[in-house]
């Protein structure tokens, strides 16, 4: 079993070859963007963050954004800043230069201005990208394959078919000695104490309670209590009876494997297995955070149907929705069937999607990546703008 | 073939998923502990709604995806509707007010 990979200098493998210009700071977005308009090959990496935060948020802005740099799907990165920013630009220089990648850094205030950085800026990105088209594709067994599962715009048929489906592949990969990462905290509350019991050590068990309990405590300081109100009024009208039931129905794509560890939102995870990031539920925030993690492609469960891709992950939407595969066939790449006979569908589509993720991973587009769904992303912040 | 009806998503699972909107008096063939058995449903199972596959008394525990997903509040007997008319959670109820219980 094997796909075909762009080798990097530091061992992992990028199943794109993109070069990442990745904005330091909210200031230098428009810039950033209107150089990889220009420039063929260049993906943006936008966000809000960078400036005007406490030190713990700048410390995460940071560490995800070295962490987004050594992302394997990029061949190099150029980091753009405004030049006044709290963050530091050469501190993140450095550390993604450790991977061997080519890093090269960009200054609106001290280049002159807009006009002029873009300039540069395209001219610094050209020479990149011609470096990174004679890097060829090789084979690759699946052990070096890093995936990320996400459910978003969830329905009745996520739970039924297309997160057990998404967590039959998570087996499958978990299996071929691959890492998978999930997250989505928010979601385990009420079924906690089964992921607690897939823990692989008693530090780990820990650690997931530790995050639910932070997460909730989070809430609560908000005057929020996340576990009252659940399962909502929709969600018992469409069938579902308890907390218990609503987030195993989430947690159910994330496979039945042992946990191996739970990291920090941002963190790099280059160890195989089963992992957690501490993440929100919401795109763009977790979609950056696993990103950084070093996943090469996140596969997608919707039910209703959510359009959300990442400038240079390629993001597998799966539904098991026949409207949505059929009505939001520009979003879906993959549809998968509840059971009409007596067949066992879940295996199977776990099988589909599997396989799909290796054709992605050897080359094949998602319809994200076609249409350039997911330019907008963020980074998850836990104190106040300043 | 005839079309599946339902879905049990765990083999370990006591309750089954309807795949349609089914009606009271409906026979539903489903696998239970290994055996191919007839289920006659005893309401109306809506989409997405549960019925029970074996009897399950009160206080024990009702399970879907291999799990306990909360406790019968009243004896469940083969072929029942399953919600929250008669089931528990064993971890916070949204259809009560103030929550967890």
């Amino acid at each position: 079993m094997s796909f075909l990979g762009f080798p990097r200098e530091d061992g992992s493998v990028g199943v794109r070859n993109h070069i990442g210009i990745i904005s330091v700071v909210v200031c230098a977005n428009d810039v950033t963007l209107r150089i990889a308009q220009q420039v063929e090959g260049a993906v943006a990496f936008l966000h809000d963050q960078g400036c005007c935060q406490t030190p713990i948020d700048l410390n995460q802005v940071t560490k995800t954004l070295v962490n987004l740099g050594k992302n394997p799907n990029l061949a190099g990165v150029l980091l753009v800043s405004l030049g006044c920013e709290s963050i530091l630009i050469e501190e993140i220089r450095e550390k993604i230069a450790v991977s061997g990648k080519p890093v090269k850094t960009l200054g609106i205030q001290q280049i002159g201005g807009m006009l002029p950085a873009i300039a540069e800026g395209c001219r610094i990105t050209q020479e990149m990208v011609i470096q990174a088209s004679t890097i060829r594709r090789e084979s690759f067994d699946d052990s070096h394959l890093s995936i990320g599962v996400k459910c978003g715009a969830s329905d009745t048929t996520s739970g039924l078919i297309s997160n057990p489906a998404a967590g039959a592949a998570f087996d499958l990969l978990y299996d071929h000695g691959g890492t998978c990462v999930f997250g989505e905290t928010t979601e385990f509350l009420g079924a906690e104490h089964i992921l607690m019991r897939r823990a692989a050590t008693p530090e780990v068990k820990k650690k997931i309670e530790e995050i639910v309990t932070r997460m909730e405590r989070r809430a609560k300081m908000m005057g929020v209590d996340m576990r009252g109100g659940q399962p909502t009024t929709g969600n018992i009208k469409g069938g579902l009876t308890t907390i218990e039931e609503k987030s195993l129905g989430a947690i159910v794509k994330a496979g039945t494997r042992p946990i191996n560890d739970v990291y920090e939102y941002g963190d790099k995870i280059t160890k195989k297995g089963l992992y957690i990031m501490d993440s929100p539920g919401r795109e763009p925030e977790f979609l950056t955070g696993v990103a950084a993690a070093g996943v090469q492609i996140i596969i997608f469960s919707t039910g209703i149907g959510a359009p959300q891709g990442f400038p240079f992950v390629p993001v597998l939407k799966v539904t098991g929705n026949p409207n949505t595969g059929k009505y939001l066939s520009d979003h879906i790449d993959k549809f998968v069937k509840l059971p009409e006979k007596g067949e066992n569908t879940i295996s199977q589509a776990g099988e589909e999607i599997y396989e799909e993720v290796k054709a992605i991973a050897s080359g094949k587009k998602t319809k994200a990546e076609v249409l350039g769904y997911g330019q907008f992303s963020n980074i998850f912040t836990i104190g106040p703008v300043i | 073939m005839i079309k599946k009806r339902a879905i049990v998503i765990n083999s370990k699972d006591n309750v089954a998923t309807a795949l349609d909107n089914l009606k009271a008096g409906e026979v539903i063939q489903e696998e239970v502990d290994s055996l191919k058995k007839n289920i006659k449903l005893n309401q109306d199972i809506p989409f997405g709604h549960k019925f029970s596959l074996k009897e399950i008394p009160s206080g024990s525990p009702v399970i879907k995806y291999g799990e306990v997903i909360g406790s019968a509040s009243k004896l469940i007997k083969v072929g029942d509707y399953v919600h929250i008319h008669n089931v528990k959670s064993n971890r916070g109820r949204g259809d009560i007010k103030g929550g967890s219980q």
